[in-house]
C-alpha cells in the first residue's frame, strides 16, 4: 500500500469479512475495519472474550480473514506477549512456521471489560516487559455482550443492570477509571485514542502504532445502540459528540528515551484553538437513554453541572500536558 | 455451502472454520439503504463508516451496497455529506 488516503484505502479489501453476528450499527466492526486497513503485511490477532470475539466466530464460521486466536477475557495481552515471543523464537532458530516471514505483526483486540478490569494485570505485565504488539482497547463503558453490567469503564451516573437508575442512585456512582493516564504511566513508546467518526486518523494512528517497535496501545471509544440506548444509525454520531465535547478528546503521547510528548490530534487540536466550538455535555448526554433519567421528568442540574465540571477540568490538565 | 475441513487436514490445534461470508445478514434489517448516483460525490466514506462492510468500492469510484450483508442500521444514510442515501422500508 502507498500512501494512506481514504482513495487508496477503499480499495484495500477488508480482513475482516461481512456475516459477523454483531448488532446492526455496531460500531465495533467500523474500528476493527478501520485498524485492519492499516496492515502493512502478514498480521496475527488475538482477540479476548467480549462482542467482538463472539459475535465474529460463531462456530461453524469466522469473519476473520487471517489468523486469529482466541483468548479468556484475563489473558489477551499475554496471548499476544507470547505469539510475538514464539515469532522472534522461530526466526532465531530459523525454523518453524513463522521463521520465513520478514515481519509478522501483532494485534490485540479486548473491550473494557477485558482491558480495565479482568486484563489488567497481564497488559501491564506485556507492556513492562516490552513486547512487539499492538493493542487495540473497544471500549463501550460496559460488559455488552453479557447483558449491560457496569465496568471500570462505565462513566459516573450512567445507567446499567447493575447500576440502575432509581430513586435513590441516579446509575453509578463512581467515575471512570483514568486508565489512559495508567497505561501512560508504563512510559510506553506510543499510546493514542482514536474514533471511528475521523477514519483516516485510526488508519495513520493504527499504522504509527503498527510501525513502532515495543508495545502500543490504542484506546477507542466504541458507543453501543444497545447499552447505550440510541437508534443504531447515530453511532457515529455520537461517537463525534464524544470528541466535541471534550469527554473523549482525542491525542498522540510518544515516548522516547525517558521523555514523554502528548499532542492533541486535528478534531481536539481545532477545539483547544476555538474554544467557543467547544460543545456542552448535555448535548452528548441527553441523545443517549442511559443517561434519561438526568432529563426526564426534569433536568438534574446540579449533576449535569458536576459532569460538565469534571470533564472541563480533565480537558484542562490535558492542555497543560499538550502545552497548550 | 463449503465444506469443514477434516481435523487430519489442518495444523495441529486449529479448528475447522468457513467464511462467514455464508452467512448472509440481509435479512436482519427492515428497511434497506438506496444511493442516488446523481448527487453521489464519491467522497468514499459509506464504504469506511458501515459496520458490516457491505459497501465497496467500484472501479469507478462509486459505491455500492451489498445487500446480502447489509443490516439497515442506516449510518451510511445518516452520515453521507450529501445526504444521497435514502433508506427504504421493505416491503
Ligand atoms: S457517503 Fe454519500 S457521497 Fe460519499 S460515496 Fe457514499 S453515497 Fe457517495
Ligand atoms: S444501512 Fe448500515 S449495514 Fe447497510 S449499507 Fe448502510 S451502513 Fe452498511
Amino acid at each position: 500500500m502507498s500512501e494512506l488516503t481514504l482513495k487508496n484505502l477503499s480499495k484495500k479489501p477488508d480482513l475482516i469479512c461481512p456475516g459477523a453476528r454483531l448488532c446492526s450499527g455496531c460500531d465495533e466492526t467500523i474500528i476493527v475495519r478501520l485498524v485492519l486497513k492499516a496492515t502493512r503485511g502478514p498480521t496475527i490477532v488475538t482477540n479476548a472474550t467480549g462482542c467482538l470475539e463472539v459475535a465474529t466466530t460463531s462456530f461453524p464460521y469466522t469473519a476473520w480473514d487471517l489468523p486469529w486466536i482466541h483468548s479468556a477475557f484475563e489473558n489477551t495481552a499475554a496471548t499476544a506477549s507470547g505469539i510475538e515471543a514464539a515469532i522472534k523464537a522461530m526466526k532465531k532458530r530459523k525454523e518453524g512456521p513463522l521463521s520465513n516471514f520478514e515481519n509478522i505483526d501483532v494485534l490485540a483486540f479486548a473491550g473494557d471489560g477485558g482491558t480495565y478490569d479482568i486484563g489488567f494485570q497481564a497488559l501491564s505485565g506485556a507492556i513492562e516487559r516490552g513486547h512487539d504488539f499492538t493493542y487495540i482497547l473497544l471500549d463501550n463503558e460496559a460488559y455488552m455482550n453479557t447483558g449491560i453490567q457496569r465496568s471500570g469503564a462505565t462513566p459516573f451516573s450512567a445507567s446499567t443492570t447493575t447500576s440502575p437508575a432509581g430513586k435513590i442512585f441516579l446509575g453509578k456512582t463512581e467515575n471512570k477509571k483514568p486508565l489512559d493516564e495508567i497505561i501512560i504511566a508504563h512510559a510506553l513508546p506510543y499510546f493514542a485514542t482514536i474514533n471511528a467518526a475521523w477514519p483516516l486518523d485510526v488508519i495513520k494512528k493504527t499504522r504509527k502504532g503498527i510501525d513502532i517497535n515495543g508495545p502500543t496501545f490504542l484506546h477507542a471509544i466504541v458507543p453501543c445502540s444497545r447499552g447505550w440506548r440510541f437508534p443504531p444509525e447515530k453511532t457515529i454520531e455520537i461517537s463525534r459528540l464524544a470528541v466535541q465535547t471534550c469527554i473523549f478528546p482525542l491525542y498522540e503521547v510518544n515516548n522516547y528515551k525517558g521523555k514523554t510528548t502528548y499532542e492533541l490530534s486535528s478534531p481536539s487540536l481545532s477545539i483547544a484553538k476555538r474554544p467557543e466550538t467547544k460543545k456542552t455535555v448535555e448535548e452528548y448526554l441527553k441523545q443517549q437513554g442511559r443517561f434519561s433519567h438526568l432529563f426526564k421528568p426534569e433536568i438534574n442540574k446540579e449533576y449535569l453541572k458536576q459532569i460538565q465540571e469534571t470533564v472541563d477540568l480533565k480537558w484542562s490538565i490535558l492542555l497543560d500536558k499538550c502545552g497548550i | 455451502m463449503s465444506k469443514l475441513k477434516k481435523k487430519s487436514e489442518l495444523e495441529p490445534g486449529a479448528i475447522p472454520f468457513k467464511s462467514s461470508k455464508e452467512y448472509e445478514t440481509g435479512d436482519w434489517g427492515i428497511t434497506y439503504p438506496k444511493i442516488d448516483y446523481n448527487k453521489c460525490t464519491k467522497c468514499t466514506l459509506c464504504h469506511f463508516f458501515c459496520p458490516e462492510g457491505a459497501i465497496n468500492v467500484r472501479e469507478d469510484g462509486y459505491t455500492e451496497v451489498d445487500y446480502r450483508y447489509c443490516k439497515g442500521c442506516g449510518i451510511c444514510s445518516h452520515e453521507c455529506p450529501v445526504k444521497c442515501i435514502e433508506m427504504i422500508v421493505k416491503k
